[in-house]
């Protein structure tokens, strides 16, 4: 099948405009007669599903947790972007699209990216007006930080909560249609499968995590807002539940799985600890706003750091190198993601981690404290050159800014973050790629969506800072619920699907056939071994920084995991009961697929973009080195087998931004 | 360190359920609590022994997801965190811990340290929302300026995690404070004022309805909450409350 990313025709600034008003609507009568299933109750589909219930569909929500409020997006710390450009400072939606284009390394869809800066000040009015508890000034007006690849203003944030705040908004959307009984709400399920009628989505197998109990579900279309992929490195800072499965099921009924290799890795999390870790903790990017990113100079001082015998902050000025304000001057600590990582990367390959394993740079705030210090010292009339004020003062102005960060950071690591720098390290964060999707945010599946983090159209080869927030909520309150209608139009007169089909029974009987082959495999080693394992081989050799030698051998070593995973991999108990290793072991089966077409996808990709880098494609400096004729998304087609995989290319077209080397010096 | 563990096992909501035993070695004082029994439970697996269950899913304090009342408290002996951050350096070589999950009649038991807490979503579905459509042209964000004060009170009581450590730590298993926090978010803004009357009002209701008990200002909700949630809270939600039954 060709891929037809049926973008409007028209100039860019008025495709969005144009297409709602081009599109067909179901009139209000009508979409009482049709239902919608929603998977995933994050932001994006929080979002998705109490807007879909407030225009009149019936819809079914499903959340693995045990209440909707739990979704990953509550972990978002930082803050959101929107263009409203209440600083001043020149921004604009031009300048959002701009800059999240070129954050993206030129690798994401000009229209939707442009449809997405578009809508992001609608967001805030939404959100406020929902009583989401933004940062505001002594005016009584909205404030705003900075974030990495952009010279305004432009993040909106509640302290170090924003995503929290945001979906507890989604959630309290989806309360008042759960009690109007618009949202038919199902926590503990997960979505096994989905159900493929005349070459339609038309409905989803799930099971009840409680009872064990497979459910059919039926709808006129199927929305998953499923998040991302990220634990296929197992450790990352998804939380634990975070899976492929709903859209890796849906990728093996038809839906094309685009740019799998696309990986964000975090600059800023807390370094791994030891072989106990379950996950990794992110330390907000807003701290880079004050935090200043620095390794010794000098071998001799690291050896010191190491051995304990000389503190961080014994260390002279003139002995610390700066490396990001060193190398990009125009930038400084705020640049992007991928960069700011591979940075820290170099430094510590070069020998300069800070702590006993090599891995780990600081982030300082003394600078920072001092700043403010100064700042309220003369603001109160105080005297600005007493040093021990001046600190208590910073301190306290620091802790307003960021103090749940804080107390995070010395209840994990055991250290005060005010008085000494806060050691910190990349980590898994957040998966570009995902589930190909034209403009209306449909798959290659008629009536299937993806939308946020699970689809893939949005950030290129690199997300920035406080964009997944806005993605996901511009996906479920803005884009969808309009596009959808244009689908569901042709379905008025459909009525109520059955669930007594057999493309349902098959569905069931698959996803059965699956799970008794887990629990009755009975070998000898615990699903999470093989997790820890498969994590190694992503970590290793599909990291940071990559090459065709070893991303041959990681899809050797995957593939061989995973018959060695389905030879002996040991589940406990029974499938008619509360089993969390039984649903665990179905998400590492995917993930184990997942892993291999990710290798594949990397190994394909024979240039540097964003958050993928290929070591045989650098600038003699060490940078990402872009190819022209790689400009296009890769969407892989199942095929069976992960290696069989078939590439299907979308060309991306600039026509409204001109394509350069990517520079933030 | 070496710990010995009591644990609450309970197969299913009707198993009647008991404490039992595990000796656990070589933990690690930087290990979370929650890794702690990740080991445990790898331990049971290689047995063949059935794994200890339990709720859990960002491990950054954060989702609310995770339970567990160690030692005779919520979320355990270290305060403002939740379970998933509670990190062994709080507990010492030999030490025997206790295990249980939340107990609470709206609470009733799934699995082992697994709670059904679907009675705080029911209470939310009461009135925990401000009754504005998605349109996309609701008002400009600054058009109404709100006092720092007001915002900044108003996120204090937002940052409920919704975990039930308030309702597992209560003698009278009160959710008072759970309730108060989403009503206090709301009373403190603007824009929650045009359904202040009936959300109060319902949602008091729906809490009374799951079958918590009531509130005796002991406080000990406010000492175990992870995220510091204020009794200022409920002092308001009464104030509300009363002021919402006079207008009726």
């Amino acid at each position: 099948m060709a891929l037809d990313s049926k973008i409007p025709q028209g100039p860019l600034a008025d495709k969005w405009t144009k297409h709602k008003n081009d599109i067909n609507l179901v009139n209000p009568a009508n979409k009482r007669l049709i239902d919608v299933i929603v998977v995933g109750t994050g932001l994006a589909g929080g979002s998705a599903a109490a807007t879909l219930a407030e225009l009149g569909y019936n819809v079914k929500a499903f959340c693995f947790q045990d209440s909707p409020r739990r979704a990953h997006s509550i972990a978002a710390q930082g803050g959101i972007n929107a263009a409203k450009n209440y600083q001043g400072d020149g921004d604009s939606t031009y300048r959002l699209f701009y800059d999240t284009v070129k954050g993206g390394d030129y690798r994401s869809r000009e229209a939707n990216v442009y449809r997405l800066a578009e809508v992001s000040a609608n967001i805030i009015d939404q959100c406020v007006a929902q009583g989401v508890p933004f940062a505001r000034d002594y005016g009584g007006l909205l404030d705003n930080r900075s974030f990495g690849g952009v010279l305004v203003s432009r993040t909106f944030y509640a302290k170090g909560q924003t995503g929290q705040q945001l979906l507890l908004g989604a959630y309290s959307a989806m309360n008042r249609q759960i009690g109007r009984g618009k949202i038919k709400m199902y926590n503990r399920h997960e979505m096994l499968d989905v159900v493929i009628v005349d070459g339609k989505a038309r409905g989803i197998i799930a099971r009840n995590l409680v009872t064990g109990e497979i459910e059919r579900h039926s709808a006129h279309a199927v929305v998953l807002g499923t998040g991302g992929y990220g634990n296929v490195f197992f450790l990352s800072t998804n939380a634990m539940g975070s899976n492929v499965t709903a859209a890796w099921r849906a990728h093996k009924r038809g839906a094309y799985f685009a740019n799998p290799c696309y990986t964000q890795i975090h600059p800023t999390c807390i370094p791994v600890s030891g072989d106990h870790q379950s996950k990794l903790t992110l330390m907000s990017e807003s701290l880079r706003n004050d935090g200043r990113i620095w390794v010794p100079k000098h071998k001799k001082d690291v050896e010191a750091i190491r051995s304990g015998k000389l503190k961080p902050t014994q260390l002279a000025e003139e002995d610390r190198d700066y490396y990001l304000e060193r190398r990009y001057p125009a930038f400084g600590n705020l640049v992007p993601r991928d960069v700011a990582s591979r940075a820290a990367k170099e430094r510590c390959d070069a020998g300069f981690g800070v702590n006993a394993t090599g891995e780990a740079v600081y982030l300082d705030f003394a600078a920072a404290i001092i700043r403010y210090g100064k700042e309220k010292a003369h603001v109160k009339g105080l005297n600005e050159n007493d040093d021990s004020l001046v600190k208590e003062l910073g301190k306290e102005v620091v802790k307003a800014k960021y103090g749940n960060l804080f107390q995070m950071y010395e209840k994990i690591v055991d250290e005060n973050p005010y008085e000494t720098p806060m050691m910190i390290f990349p980590a898994v964060h957040y998966t570009m790629g995902g589930i190909w999707v034209d403009y209306n945010l449909q798959t290659t599946i008629p009536g299937l969506y993806a939308i946020g983090e699970a689809n893939f159209s949005d950030h290129g080869s690199n997300r920035l800072g406080a964009s997944a927030l806005m993605q996901g909520l511009a996906d479920g309150y803005f884009v969808l619920p309009y596009t959808i209608g244009d689908y569901l139009s042709e379905d008025i007169r459909t009525g109520a699907i059955s669930t007594d089909s057999p493309e349902f029974e098959e569905a069931e009987k698959n996803a059965v056939e699956n799970i008794n082959h887990l629990i009755n495999n009975k070998g000898t080693k615990s699903v999470d071994s093989f997790h820890r394992r498969l994590g190694k081989i992503m970590w290793n050799k599909c990291g940071m920084s990559r090459n065709e030698k070893e991303l041959k051998e990681a899809i050797e070593e995957i593939s061989a995991l995973r018959k060695e995973f389905y030879k002996d991999v040991l589940v406990p108990g029974t499938a008619d009961e509360f089993n969390e290793q039984l649903a665990k072991a179905g998400r590492v089966a995917d993930f184990l697929e997942l892993g291999e077409l990710f290798a594949k996808d990397a190994l394909l990709r024979e240039e540097s973009a964003g958050g993928h880098f290929r070591e045989e494609h650098q600038t003699p400096e060490g940078e990402a080195k872009r190819r022209k004729e790689f400009q296009f998304v890769s969407a892989w087609e199942y095929k069976g087998e992960p290696k069989d995989a078939l590439l299907h290319k979308e060309a991306l077209v600039y026509e409204n931004i001109e394509v350069k080397e990517r520079s933030y010096k | 360190m070496n710990l010995t563990l009591k644990i609450w096992r309970q197969k299913n909501a009707n198993d009647k359920g008991k404490m039992v035993d595990y000796q656990i070695s070589d933990v690690s004082p930087d290990m979370s609590f929650l890794e702690m029994l990740d080991v445990l439970n790898n331990q049971l697996i290689e047995k063949g022994d059935s794994p200890v269950a339990f709720d859990h899913d960002c491990r950054e304090g954060i989702c609310g997801m995770c339970s567990l009342y160690i030692n005779g408290e919520a979320h355990g002996p270290d305060r403002r965190v939740t379970t998933c951050q509670l990190h062994m350096r709080m507990f010492k070589d030999g030490d025997t811990i206790h295990i249980e999950p939340f107990r609470a009649k709206a609470f009733p038991i799934i699995k082992d340290l697994v709670v059904d807490r679907s009675a705080f979503d029911r209470v939310q579905h009461a009135g925990g929302f401000i009754s504005v459509n998605t349109s996309g042209n609701t008002q400009d964000a600054n058009s109404i300026p709100i006092s720092k004060h007001a915002a900044d009170k108003a996120m204090d009581a937002a940052t409920c995690i919704g975990c039930g450590a308030c309702v597992a730590s209560c003698k009278n298993s009160s959710a008072m404070l759970f309730v108060s926090a989403k009503v206090s978010q709301y009373a403190l803004l603007p824009q929650g004022q045009v359904e202040a009357t009936d959300r109060v009002l319902n949602m008091v209701q729906q809490m009374d309805d799951e079958g918590f008990g009531n509130c005796t200002n002991t406080g000990a909700c406010e000492v175990e909450c992870p995220k510091g949630i204020s009794l200022e809270n409920i002092a308001r939600m009464n104030r509300e409350y009363l002021s919402a039954s006079f207008k009726g």
